[in-house]
């Protein structure tokens, strides 16, 4: 299903040509309104005349998420305060998160651009979509609910309320569509288990989005199982307006980025050089339609590399393959370089291991890895128990080169976040 | 003429056991034998309690991990040689002990057996002689 064929399959020279013309429509704004860009252009010797191909865009100058910081709070606007209609921000571990403005038509831009990820995976007027994201500064929440709300579905706002309440919503109201953080739909099926309620007979869920935490391909496996339905992955970072960016089609084999909107690059993090399609680099951004606050070669810091193959679904916009990682969030214990993605990949292979689980890492790099069993895997006998954890301190060290430590704890003694999960604890005093 | 043992796994920290035994007793429910094996960080302990069925829906309403265990009790002569020629029996016909704990109680020998093969190990025990008790007769020794 299509929400605007016209564009989503668009020829590539069509696609392309179009690209060119919204980037050199942006460096030329930028070049004339953001203070910001006039002195990095003058620093790098750029007019905007000289982008005459998409290959130029390598002469721009990247913006990196210390750049939003500096320019905080609004450094970084192309428009009139006035003429913004709406501030979100992206959380920031330390000091002021990043402010991102939307002019009106950035919001139905967006919007837009929802929908389209939406009608893609087979989201029609006839669906009731709970959304389980936090509304509020958070882009997941608000502007999902204005694409749900575009394609004509019943939205529900649930928000991330507690998981009583999201079920008698579901129950009351019939949701078909979720909106949902992956550690969190992992932890509400344990709860419906808990319950005693299954989904495939209970509820008339059909579809889940998942987004805003990096996950597996074993995680989403396991929710489907877990919910009974189907399960699509989706791209954004509130940067590029929040949700929306990327997402997956009714085939699950990569998620199509709105090209249109969006030119990307996929470059080495430590060269900041261009990489062949297929290389896993660090995704860089230019958004192409942003009014209020456009940004040039965004350096989202997420892995990802390019599938060039055309989509059995028809769509010309490139897709991506699963966010392997963030490159801040890799971590280097014993010298060795690890993501969590790794350790998320082997602990949801093993149907023992159940849903939450959390990495440590104390004193002098000791990485501890603590993983909650799942309910149907406790036997009453602490031998196999023992084995268990054998049997994935040995998978653990085959994926990431250390021996971790393995602990396994009953299912639910793990904390939940309210927002985003916090899977690794550093507390290493360096 | 098998019981079942409530199983419990619990992290290994201080405080777990009063939590755990609390939750029982709050129930009502009475612990007439237990045991508690212990790996490293997490243990698992095993209740034969008088209200099987009270007690895990309590534990298991307290978010706790439940598993119920089928184990047999043997009476034994209380004498040396008793568990010997208990285990011999069991040797003999290929049958391996998974758990096994006794006790003795008003000159009464009983030992609690856990096995895979528990339908055998009845078979081959009652053959030889020895008495299992039902979980009533237990209690009530």
């Amino acid at each position: 299903m299509f929400w605007d064929r016209e564009v989503e399959t668009l020829p590539r020279s069509g696609l392309e040509k179009l690209q060119l013309e919204r980037l050199q429509e942006t460096v030329q704004r930028v070049a004339s309104k953001v203070p910001f860009y006039q002195r990095r252009f003058a620093e790098l010797g750029v007019k905007p005349g000289d982008i005459q191909s998409l290959a130029d865009v390598r002469r721009l100058p990247f913006t990196t998420n210390m750049d939003l910081r500096t320019t905080y709070p609004d450094g970084l606007l192309a428009v009139g305060l006035q003429q913004a209609v709406r501030l979100h921000t992206s959380s920031g571990t330390t000091g002021k998160p990043k402010a991102l403005f939307f002019s009106r038509k950035d919001v139905e831009n967006a919007a837009e651009l929802m929908a389209r990820s939406l009608v893609m995976t087979g989201i029609t007027s006839s669906d009731v979509f709970q959304n389980m994201m936090g509304y509020g500064l958070f882009t997941g929440g608000l502007i999902m609910h204005y694409g749900a709300e575009k394609v004509g579905c019943l939205v529900i706002p649930a928000g991330p309320g507690t998981s009583e309440r999201q079920l008698m919503l579901m129950q009351d109201f019939g949701t078909t569509a979720v909106h949902i953080l992956p550690s969190y739909a992992l932890y509400f099926a344990g709860f419906l288990e808990q319950r005693g309620i299954n989904p495939r007979q209970h509820l008339k869920l059909r579809k889940a989005f998942v987004g805003a935490e990096p996950h597996t391909e074993e995680t989403r496996l396991r929710i489907e199982a877990a919910l009974g339905c189907d399960v699509y992955n989706s791209y954004g970072l509130t940067e590029m307006n929040g949700p929306g960016v990327a997402f997956e089609c009714e085939h699950k084999a990569g998620l199509h980025l709105w090209e249109d909107n969006f030119l990307l690059e996929i470059i080495d993090p430590a060269t900041a050089q261009p990489l062949p399609d297929g290389q896993v680099g660090e995704l860089v951004l230019t958004s192409l339609r942003r009014e209020a606050m456009p940004l040039l070669r965004y350096r989202t810091r997420d892995l990802t590399s390019l599938i060039p193959e055309p989509c059995a679904c028809g769509r010309t916009h490139r897709r991506l393959n699963r966010i392997t990682g963030r490159s801040d969030d890799m971590l280097i214990v014993r010298g060795v370089n690890i993501f969590p993605q790794q350790i998320e990949r082997v602990l949801m292979s093993l149907p023992q291991v159940g849903r939450n689980y959390v990495i440590l890492i104390e004193g002098l790099d000791d990485l501890t890895v603590k993983a909650e069993l799942s309910a149907s895997a406790f036997d009453g006998q602490v031998e196999h128990l023992a084995a268990l954890q054998e049997q994935l301190t040995e998978k653990l060290r085959a994926e990431i080169w250390i021996r971790p430590k393995v602990e396994l704890v009953p299912a639910g003694t793990l904390p939940v976040a309210d927002g985003k999960a916090k899977r690794v604890i550093d507390h290493r005093v360096i | 003429m098998s019981m079942n043992l409530v199983a419990v796994f619990a992290e290994n920290r201080p405080g777990q056991t009063a939590r755990i035994t609390g939750i029982l007793a709050q129930a009502g429910v009475n612990i007439s034998w237990v045991t508690i094996a212990s790996s490293g960080r997490f243990g698992v302990m095993k209740f034969l309690v008088d209200q099987r069925d009270q007690a895990v829906a309590r534990l298991k309403a307290e978010g706790l991990m439940v598993s119920l265990l089928e184990v047999l009790a043997v009476e034994v002569e209380n004498k040396p040689g008793a568990l010997q020629a208990v285990a011999e029996v069991l040797g003999r016909n290929q049958i391996n002990l998974d758990n096994c704990s006794g006790f003795v109680a008003n000159n009464r020998a009983v030992l609690l057996i856990e096995t895979h093969d528990l339908t055998q190990a009845q078979a081959v025990l009652e053959k030889q002689g020895l008495r299992l008790l039902s979980q009533q007769q237990l209690q009530t020794l």
